[in-house]
């Protein structure tokens, strides 16, 4: 019974909330880890953070005007990608633009935030928004999510090619004909697309883990960017699944016995991979730095018996 | 001042410094420039420049820093749009240099990039970027361009770490896997912009050796920018000396002569030919200006 | 109308006196540390340490402890946490990492604890007038803290900013600068979050620095103009939060925004043709800073 019991818990797939869970969670995984491989080989992670981050005030918005979260979320994604994109062109740049757009969108989740709360009377929606959680996810938004994770890997697929050119070599593909400045844009739309829906079903919190860790581990254990995706995949649905079953699981934990939230299992699980990875490669790097010491080593007595 | 020089002021540079070229260069020439300018904001960068490019020959476009040379190599490439002027090329075939960009056949090897140890990508990866990676859609794995990657790989004697991931690779390393990705897509002009700063004699050498490869013996028109030119002198056809904007080309003999830089620095300059180095030595009284061209110095 | 633009007890009641007080610390503090910030292009890290640091809060509150104790502790460790991953130019995806797990930590502190959202929202969003006369000690002993350790390190600091390797060719131990770097933002990441809260302290650290250095042509400019940027962007936050009650938060990050803006549009319409040109150098720079993430 007793270690079993942990990965396998009673009525673990009877539990309609779970079901929901476990099919959300992997579609957003799967998406994430896709568009994470290129957010960390273009070293756009705090976008791809702040991007998470701002969709919260879009939802904050979306609750004042009475829409949908959805497009609260994807407008709010959309308008700080655009302004990210276009006011950071130098890498520097385009950190502190980063930096001051969402100062900005979080200035104005404040003000919605605290509009809501002065307006209905409601002081558990900030936290709601700000953290999510999948096992609320209505299950009617599954549709969604899968729609909206399919369009961003098609596009992803579609500029597959010029966005790798334009993130290793930009002057080269210039020259080919390739615009890095529309393909740049266009992997924000996916970006954005990606992060929002992951950001609505499992808060931002989740989002920005899903989106950086496994692709994080991913790239460094692969030599390919397309075997990172795959294994960014594997890890993202991996972790997401053990979450869910931790977190299922210790509703009969102690202290609280009403649950752990998921994204603490999640995001340390990431936090614990990564660091696995790191310290195992950093092991395999300093022998290798060994060999090539040696080897440079063999090269300069080999100079001097030429010169 | 010295933009109203009567020695420079509109001069076809090809007629000037070298004359014997230039009824010839018409019907072999790949590149033609004509009166190309360059400003940035109130600085003239380039200034009326004009010269042609044959097939086959590498020329190597030399000067001081600061002097346009880059500038020079990214107009041509379309990195960046000249203020006057046009550049045509010829088609791949050949004819008279009538085409645009589009049309020309382009390989542009970039100054050293710097790259991320874990960037999960091999340096055949990077090669095979220049053969289709301007194409949109995903790729399925095919003998064409595998073959293709190989032979550009083997051309620039890189195959031993085509399987290397690319943040590794030494500077020297990097930059031929750079020009066997500008290689791949089989350009009839090579644009290589320093691409022998921060390399070590050996390093250099070898890109040397493949630029004159690449040149003579696959007849690609090569343009080099460098700061140095005497790891190119065994290599190199003709020359483009750019200084203050202006350029004149030539064979080494016919342009690194004191009075044809002097029309150029706007004043005195020494060649000094030491132990097959060539270098330019400002004059004495010009002081810290006649300094910033020490650079050829050893 | 005059008593809507200058309401009583603005300035005379205790509450807002210790608001004044604080708030006018926390800007010299942030726009000290937010100079080095911009300059190192270390937004994220400077979003990412406050809004770790809310955790420890959370964790502390949850233990019955001061939070100002349970924040201190979690910026420490995160610019810690940071600091040991993120070397080799991998600082941000070490920076969300670290971020992420923090917060997932948060989250299990507020879940445990079930502690009453409105206290949370105060860490999240800042509670300008909730703050007490030892708060205020408090806060402007570190920030007198951190600027004497900026004015005692500003040349080593700046130049490790400007050109690790330089620096390290120089002596200095770039291991080393970068971890007084990460703990200069912890410091004024504890002195920062009681006061605008999580969310927004770092758009104190980035709005006014980020504006100063665009201005500024000398770096010690930067850190005068980038001070008094962001004094006037809290006083009139203060003052514009407390006609109209809204969250300072909201008018600090919209004054940096502005700012900002104002200032890349001026930059913009003044250079015209310049800017183009140096945008197709900056795209060369781009060539080499593309992995540096």
């Amino acid at each position: 019974m007793g270690f079993w019991h942990v990965l396998w818990p009673t009525g673990l797939f009877s539990n309609a909330a779970v079901v929901t869970a476990f099919r959300i969670g992997s579609a957003v995984a799967v998406v994430n880890a896709v568009v994470g491989v290129f957010v960390v080989i273009r070293g756009q992670a705090f976008s791809g953070h702040a991007l998470g981050d701002v969709g919260a005030t879009g939802a904050a918005g979306a609750y004042l005007a009475g829409i949908t979260a959805l497009w609260g979320f994807l407008a709010a994604g959309f308008s700080s990608g655009m302004a990210i994109e276009s006011l950071g062109h130098r890498v520097r740049e385009r950190d502190v633009a980063t930096g001051v757009v969402l100062a900005f969108m979080l200035g104005l989740s404040a003000l919605f935030l605290y509009l809501i709360s002065a307006l209905t009377e409601t002081s558990g929606a900030p936290i709601a928004i700000l953290f999510g959680s999948l096992f609320t996810v209505a299950p009617g938004m599954t549709g969604y999510v899968l729609g909206l994770s399919l369009s961003a890997l098609l596009l992803l697929g579609i500029i597959f090619r010029p966005l790798l050119f334009s993130s290793v070599t930009p002057d080269v593909a210039r020259v080919r004909g390739v615009s890095p400045r529309l393909v740049g844009l266009l992997f924000m739309v996916s970006l954005v697309v990606a992060v929002e829906e992951s950001a609505l079903v499992v808060g931002a919190l989740l989002s920005t883990a899903l989106l950086i860790g496994p692709a994080a581990i991913a790239t460094k254990l692969s030599r390919q960017p397309l075997t990172s995706m795959a294994l960014a995949m594997a890890i993202g649905v991996f972790t997401t699944w053990l979450g869910i079953i931790l977190a299922y699981d210790s509703f009969l934990w102690p202290p609280l016995n009403r649950g752990w939230p998921i994204s603490f299992f999640i995001t340390s699980l990431m936090l614990l991979s990564y660091l696995t990875v790191q310290i195992a490669s950093g092991r395999q790097r300093r022998s290798n730095a060994a060999t090539a010491l040696t080897d440079f080593g063999n090269l300069s007595t080999e100079r001097e018996a030429w010169w | 001042m010295r933009r109203e020089d009567p020695e420079i002021k509109g001069r076809p540079v090809t007629q000037g410094a070298a004359p014997v070229t230039a009824t010839a260069t018409q019907d072999e020439a790949v590149l033609q420039i004509s009166d190309l300018s360059v400003t940035y904001g109130a600085r003239v960068v380039l200034d009326q420049i004009n010269l042609s490019i044959r097939r086959g020959e590498l020329v190597g476009i030399i000067g001081p820093n600061g002097a346009g040379k880059s500038t020079l190599l990214r107009a041509i490439a379309g990195l960046l749009r000249p203020d006057r002027g046009t550049i045509r090329f010829a088609r791949a075939h050949g004819g008279t240099p009538r085409a645009s960009r589009a049309q020309a056949q382009l390989g542009y090897v970039p100054q050293r990039i710097e790259m991320d140890p874990d960037v999960p990508l091999r340096a055949c990866d990077v090669v095979g970027l220049g053969f289709d990676g301007h194409r949109f859609g995903l790729s399925w794995p095919n003998a064409l361009k595998r073959q293709a990657v190989d032979r550009a790989l083997a051309l620039v004697e890189a195959s031993e770490f085509g399987q290397s991931l690319v943040g590794r690779l030494s500077g020297g390393q990097l930059q031929r896997i750079l020009i066997a990705q500008a290689l791949v897509s089989e350009p009839s002009i090579l644009l290589l912009d320093e691409p022998l700063s921060s390399l070590d004699l050996r390093s250099a050498d070898a890109v040397v050796s493949i630029v004159d490869r690449v040149a003579h013996q696959s007849g690609v028109s090569v343009l080099l920018v460098t700061h140095d030119m005497n790891p190119l002198l065994r290599a190199m056809d003709r020359i483009i000396y750019v200084v203050n904007g202006r350029a004149v080309i030539g064979s080494v003999d016919e342009v690194v002569r004191p009075e044809v830089l002097k029309s150029l620095y706007g004043y005195d300059v020494d060649v000094v030919r030491v132990r097959g180095r060539i270098l330019v030595v400002g004059d004495e009284e010009y002081g810290d200006e006649a300094n910033r061209f020490h650079h050829h110095a050893p | 109308m005059w008593h809507l633009l200058w309401p009583s007890g603005l300035l005379s009641f205790s509450f807002m006196q210790n608001a004044w007080m604080a708030g006018s610390a926390v800007a010299v503090v942030s726009a000290v540390v937010g100079f080095f910030v911009v300059l190192r292009g270390a937004s994220f890290v400077a979003h990412a340490v406050p809004r770790g640091s809310f955790a420890g809060a959370a964790g502390a509150v949850l233990m019955g402890q001061s939070s100002l104790l349970g924040l201190g502790l979690f910026a420490l460790l995160s610019s810690l946490g940071i600091a040991l991953l993120g070397r080799r130019r991998r600082g941000a995806v070490a920076t969300a990492l670290v971020l992420v797990a923090a917060l997932g930590l948060g989250d299990l502190f507020l879940s445990i604890g079930n502690v009453y959202a409105p206290e949370v929202f105060a860490l999240l969003f800042g509670q300008v007038v909730g703050i007490s006369r030892a708060d205020v000690y408090f806060v402007g002993s570190l920030a007198l803290a951190v600027v004497l350790v900026v004015a005692w390190l500003y040349r080593p600091l700046l130049m490790h900013s400007v050109s690790a390797e330089v620096a390290e060719v120089r002596g200095l131990r770039p291991v080393l600068l970068d971890g007084i770097f990460l703990l200069l933002v912890a410091a004024a990441a504890t002195a920062t979050v009681p006061v605008v809260g999580a969310l927004l302290a770092f758009s104190l650290m980035v709005g006014p620095a980020a504006a100063a250095s665009l201005l500024a042509k000398r770096p010690s400019t930067a850190v005068f103009l980038s001070i008094a940027l962001a004094l006037v962007s809290v006083w009139i936050s203060l003052w514009l939060a407390y006609i109209t009650s809204w969250p300072i938060g909201f008018y600090v990050s919209a004054w940096s925004l502005v700012a900002y803006l104002a200032v890349r549009l001026g930059q913009a319409s003044r250079r015209g043709r310049t800017t183009l040109a140096q945008s197709d150098g900056a795209l060369k720079t781009t060539t080499r800073g593309n992995f540096s993430g």
